[in-house]
Order: structure tokens, then C-alpha cells, then sequence
């Protein structure tokens, strides 16, 4: 077994004739917090629709555990352990929130497609539903439709159905985005709750969310990664302040 | 101590719904059994019984559009095979080569319907959404020809026929009397509806509707979303094809009609007039659908055009089909504003029946007019003679229109203000009551 939780290595990704991703490398030890950030268009949210088998890679590889997951489906790579969430908020909108985490915890308790349980009968799936809407702080609107909750609610179920499942590596595509402070603080408390002893890695905008969560920072510019190291070096990191202050232009690799 | 409160919880809200639930089921077995006793004049057996079949064969198309999001334009194919396989077994059985009693060729039919399901939902599932409709039309028209193409199995125009009096009396029960069909009919009624509603109560059930919600979404909770909906499709066509079986039992008869396109608009077009979001939703739409073709057939030739009509205003006015409508209603009846919304509700009906009057009129005068005027231009309309080929009786109905579209016009506005109002002040109690 290998102590890394996800490898990337070499990563490219076309779409047409642009190369959106260029040989990204990465490697995410097993247990600790990434955040990925750069400007935008740099390819984040690409990179998480790779790894997460929402797009085919053009080139490279990506391992899972030290297992390639190339070539997999999305649902084959969440059942190997790998949840993600998304930046445009992707729930079931018609079903009451009990509903969508008990739907996010049945396939990893084995019940697979059946239709011979009796989904109330279900304890696991209960407990575990209820305990995940005790985490995400939504147990008064238990009954209420996806659709209808608030958006910073609907941020924090997309989080909550992401995490019940109980995979190891977790991927939040800007978990904060569009909320308001004291929203996005409640937030980070909620992401730091529910990813002890996972492997987490982020694509975040907000700096106070970056610098609150992370182990490390992975720099992504033009579809690579520049750099990838504690926030104190991030913040030192010439290379990155050129990217960040130089208007975007391709880095000079010295 | 903390498991302790939880299971106190459980048992507390837990037990009413199931009281409840056993009320619902109880009183659905005591309907099945007294309908013919209540309806028992003329054609009303026969009617019941074919109301019985309706029923299970919309409630397994629901299982696509209502709770999977498939909008299926060929489910025909499943209950038609499933009826076709159904009467050969009859067939067989008449002439002594296989053993098989009468109450039990619904499985065969249902058998058939499923093995099917495996078949051509192979290809739809592939899809889902607008590809999948389009392939499902694709299919119907596919085993519609091929109907007609095999004749030895088909039976061409003309249908395979049978009789459904074969073998040893079982207990006095010959299923040659239509009583006894319709209770056979009930029975099945009652085994498949449990049946379908426990489907909604599985982790297969579930996940149809995260599917049909968001099917990306599922894709990343583990579940590949072909396969789920592969496999409702299956179960669903399992049960089309019992109430193909039970139809070839009650008419002694399939034809090509029962594989066509113009069946499987058939329970569109019903299942969506019942509701399509509540379970119970497509058996009222079985009822109002076999009314509507059998009896109205009786009474005017335009009973197709008031069917489409009447289709098109629940697309346009309550697309939860008349299942939400009772809903709604019960909802504002349950919080004590029914009072609020009376007036508006009386008046806005109180037009549109005007109106309705009026265009039913100008409906059926046309159609005397152009189809029967050689035989004499008066008809009988509400109990009076009138001429069609005169001015006044359109004069009438014209004036009819006018006044009651006038009146609905003026009418909808109150009526949709303060049924509005009600409604968004029950969701706000709801909410606080939630909160």
C-alpha cells in the first residue's frame, strides 16, 4: 500500500486543440488537507473533473491508493473510496434531506440496487443518515425538499451527501462559494469536523479558508502545478507571486 | 442513554404512519370487494374490470416517468407481449399441453413483460432523457410491425382469440361469469399495487428518484445510473405485463392495437391526467381514462377531442394531475383556510361550467352538422331539441362561450390571488413548524 492517498502524475487533459491541463504532478499523503488554488481558468476545477472520472485524461496517470483509476467510471472511482463535491450546487432537489444522505450512504453499506430491503427497515442506513445530518447541522430541516433550503443549507447538505458515504479521499470543488463571512467561517468549522482522518483536497478562492484548513497549498497556473507546499513557504514562493501579481502570464521555469 | 432517546423517537413517530398505512390498505381491499356490489347495473362490471387493469398497467408506467424521470413512449410493448404470451398459455392449456389454471396466467404474462424488459430496456436504458424517449418509439413501432409481420403469433388483424373457461372447476370458480373475472382482476389489482409501493420502499425505489432528479449526482454516490435504471425497467415491465395477462383473461382477446404506439400514448396520457408525482395518482387516472373512452364513447363521437382537451388544460393549469389537485385542496381543508377560498373557487368553477356548457354545445352541433346533417339537422342537446342548421342555437352557445370565458377570466384572477395567498402562508407554517 502505498502512503499516498492520490498520485497525479503527469496529468494532461485537451479539449479539441487547447491543453487545459499540462503535465500536472501531484502527490496528496495519506490524512492531510490540500487546498488548490490559482487564478481563474487555471484548470482546478478540470483537474477535480479528471480525477473524479467526470472526464477521460488525455495523458499521465492517476492512482488511487497507489491503484491507477484511469479509464474508470465516476461511480467505480467513488467506490474505490473517492467522494467529490461540486462548485454548482448538485442535489436531489425533490427528495427531503434525510432522503438525499440516506441516498448517499446505501452503496457503501452493500445495499447496492436492491429491492427486496425495506428501506425503513434499514438501521445502518438510518443511524448513519441521521448522524451525518447531525454533523452538517440540519436536523431541523430533516423533512424539508432539497430544493427549497437556503443556499449556505444546500452548500452544507452537498457537503453532508459527499461525506456519507465514508470515503477516505474527499474532494470539495469551492465548498465557500457565494457565502457570506460568518456563512463561509461555519463552514470551515463544518469541512475541519467531518474530514478528520481523511484526506482532503479543496479548490478554494477564499484565503482566510485556505490558510484555516490547510496542510499544505498545491499552486495550479496554466494548467500545471508550480508549487505545492506549507502556506508560510506558499506565501514566500516567488514563483507564485509572479503568477499571482504578473497578470497571469506563463512562468518562467528556471 | 442516547440510543435510548433515539429509539424512543423512532417508536413515536414511527407507529401512526404505519396505523394509517393499514387503514389505507384495509380500506383499498374493502373498495375492491363492494365496488360491484354498489355498481352492478349493466356494462359497470365489465368496466370495473377493465379500470383493474388500467390501473397496474399505469402504476408500472409511473415507475418510469413518475419516480424514474423515463418518459416512455412505447409501454405498450410490455403489457401487448405480456397479453399475447399470456392468451397462447391459454391457448395451450384449452388444448392440453401444458398445465397452467386461469388465476395464475397474469405471471405468465408478467414473465413475458420482464423477459422483454431485459430485452429492449437493454437498449433504451442506454440513454436517458430525450434519446431514451425517442428509442422507446423507436421499439413500439419496431414490435408493431413485426406484429404484423408474424401472423402465426400475432395473429394478424384480426387477434388471437381464446376462451377463458378451460379445465376442472376449482371450487365452483369457472371464470366464465364476469364477477368472477372481476375479482380475479382485484386480487392481482391488490397483490401488484403492494407490490409496486413496496418497490418505492426499497433502496432500488430510492435511488430511481435520485436518478430521476439528478442523475450526475448519482454517478458519484457509488450507483451507476443505466443499471438502476435497467432494473426499474425490468420490475416495471414485469408488472405491465400482468395487466396485459389479466386483459387477455378479460376480453378473450389481443390484437396488434395492444403492442401499438396508440396504447402506449394511451397511458401517458392517462397516468400524467391522474399525477405523475403521487403514487396513488395513476389509478385515478386509470378511472377518468376508461370513463372518458368507454362511457363518453357512448355518448359523442368527439369524445377524443374532449379527452385531448382536457389534457392539454391539466398540462397547462395542474401538471401534478388531478392527484395534486385532491392533495392541495386536502392540504388547505387540513389547515382550516377552505373558507378563504370558497368564494373564489365557486365563482371560477361557476364560469368555467358556463363556458363549458357552451363550448360542448358548439362541439357537438358542429360535428351534427358536418357528419349527420343528411339524416335531418336537429339533434338532442341537454334534453332539448335543437337545430343545428339554425341561427339561434348557436347564438346560444356562442353567447355561452363568450360569457363564461369572460366570467373565467375575471374570476381566475381572485381565485389564483387568493388561492396564492393561502397556500404560501400554510408552506410558511409548515416551515415554522419545521424549523
Amino acid at each position: 500500500m502505498s502512503a499516498m492517498a492520490l498520485e497525479l502524475r503527469n496529468v494532461r487533459k485537451s479539449f479539441g486543440k487547447s491543453e487545459i491541463i499540462r503535465g500536472a504532478n501531484l502527490a496528496v499523503p495519506k490524512g492531510e488537507r490540500f487546498a488548490i488554488i490559482g487564478p481563474n481558468g487555471a484548470g482546478k476545477s478540470t483537474l477535480f473533473n479528471l480525477i473524479s472520472g467526470r472526464f477521460p485524461v488525455s495523458a499521465g496517470d492517476i492512482l488511487l491508493n497507489g491503484k491507477s483509476i484511469l479509464g474508470l467510471r465516476p461511480f467505480e472511482i467513488n467506490r474505490s473510496g473517492l467522494s467529490r463535491s461540486f462548485q454548482i450546487t448538485n442535489i436531489f432537489h425533490r427528495l427531503s434531506v434525510y432522503e438525499n444522505l440516506r441516498c448517499a450512504v446505501l452503496w457503501s453499506l452493500g445495499y447496492k440496487y436492491s429491492f427486496w430491503h425495506r428501506l425503513n427497515g434499514l438501521k445502518d442506513a438510518h443511524e448513519r443518515a441521521e448522524s451525518v445530518l447531525e454533523q452538517i447541522g440540519l436536523k431541523r430541516r430533516r423533512d424539508t425538499a432539497a430544493g427549497l433550503l437556503t443556499y449556505a443549507e444546500q452548500r452544507a447538505l452537498e457537503i453532508g451527501i459527499t461525506i456519507a458515504g465514508g470515503a477516505e479521499v474527499i474532494l470539495l470543488d469551492e465548498p465557500t462559494a457565494g457565502m457570506s463571512r460568518s456563512e463561509s467561517d461555519a463552514a470551515v468549522e463544518l469541512i475541519r469536523k467531518v474530514t478528520v482522518g481523511k484526506t482532503l483536497l479543496m479548490v478554494e478562492h477564499d484565503m482566510s479558508v485556505v490558510f484555516g484548513l490547510a496542510d499544505k497549498i498545491a499552486v495550479v497556473v496554466y494548467g500545471e502545478v508550480i508549487a505545492c507546499d506549507t502556506p508560510q513557504n506558499i506565501r514566500g514562493n516567488q514563483k507564485v507571486q509572479e503568477a499571482y501579481l504578473g497578470g497571469h502570464a506563463p512562468v518562467e521555469t528556471a | 442513554m442516547n440510543t435510548n432517546t433515539l429509539t424512543i423517537k423512532n417508536t413515536m413517530t414511527y407507529k401512526p404512519l404505519n396505523l394509517a398505512r393499514w387503514i389505507i390498505w384495509g380500506l383499498f381491499a374493502i373498495i375492491l370487494i363492494v365496488a360491484p356490489l354498489i355498481f352492478n347495473k349493466g356494462a359497470s362490471l365489465s368496466i370495473l374490470s377493465q379500470i383493474g387493469t388500467v390501473m397496474i398497467f399505469g402504476l408500472s408506467y409511473n415507475m418510469l416517468l413518475g419516480q424514474g424521470g423515463m418518459l416512455s413512449f412505447g409501454h405498450a410493448v410490455y403489457s401487448g407481449l405480456g397479453a399475447f404470451f399470456a392468451i397462447h398459455a391459454m391457448n395451450l392449456a384449452t388444448a392440453g399441453k401444458i398445465w397452467m389454471p386461469v388465476s395464475l396466467i397474469p405471471l405468465i404474462g408478467g414473465i413475458a413483460g420482464m423477459f422483454f424488459g431485459m430485452l429492449f430496456g437493454y437498449v433504451t436504458t442506454k440513454k436517458s432523457g430525450t434519446t431514451f424517449s425517442m428509442i422507446t418509439l423507436g421499439i413500439v413501432e419496431l414490435v408493431f410491425a413485426c406484429s404484423l409481420m408474424f401472423p402465426e403469433f400475432f395473429g394478424g388483424e384480426g387477434g388471437i382469440s381464446t376462451n377463458r373457461v378451460y379445465g376442472d372447476k376449482f371450487m365452483g370458480i369457472t371464470f366464465g361469469p364476469q364477477i368472477q373475472v372481476y375479482y380475479l382482476i382485484a386480487a392481482w389489482l391488490f397483490i401488484a399495487t403492494v407490490g409496486m409501493y413496496a418497490f418505492t420502499q426499497t433502496p432500488l425505489g430510492r435511488i430511481i428518484n435520485a436518478v430521476r432528479d439528478n442523475p450526475e449526482r448519482v454517478e458519484f454516490i457509488g450507483y451507476d445510473t443505466q443499471w438502476a435504471r435497467y432494473l426499474t425497467l425490468i420490475l416495471s415491465g414485469f408488472f405491465a405485463g400482468i395487466s396485459g395477462g389479466l386483459s387477455a383473461i378479460n376480453f378473450e382477446i389481443v390484437t396488434a392495437e395492444n403492442v401499438s404506439a396508440l396504447r402506449s400514448g394511451g397511458v401517458l396520457l392517462f397516468t400524467f391526467i391522474g399525477g405523475v408525482g403521487f403514487f396513488f395518482g395513476p389509478m385515478i387516472g386509470a378511472i377518468i381514462g376508461v370513463f372518458l373512452t368507454v362511457m363518453l364513447s357512448d355518448f359523442t363521437k368527439a369524445w377524443q377531442l374532449y379527452l385531448g382537451v382536457f389534457f392539454i388544460l391539466i398540462v397547462m393549469y395542474a401538471p401534478g394531475g388531478i392527484a395534486s389537485i385532491i392533495m392541495l385542496n386536502l392540504r388547505v381543508a387540513k389547515f382550516g383556510k377552505y373558507r378563504r377560498i370558497l368564494p373564489q373557487l365557486v365563482a371560477v368553477c361557476a364560469a368555467s361550467l358556463v363556458g363549458f356548457v357552451g363550448l360542448v354545445m358548439v362541439i357537438e352541433m358542429l360535428y351534427h352538422l358536418t357528419l349527420e346533417s343528411a339524416n335531418g339537422t336537429e339533434m338532442k342537446l341537454f334534453g332539448t331539441m335543437v337545430d343545428t342548421a339554425a341561427f339561434t342555437g348557436w347564438a346560444i352557445a356562442l353567447a355561452l362561450v363568450a360569457v363564461g370565458g369572460l366570467a373565467f377570466w375575471k374570476t381566475k384572477q381572485s381565485f389564483a390571488h387568493a388561492w396564492g395567498e393561502v397556500n404560501t402562508e400554510i408552506e410558511e407554517q409548515i416551515r415554522k413548524g419545521a424549523a
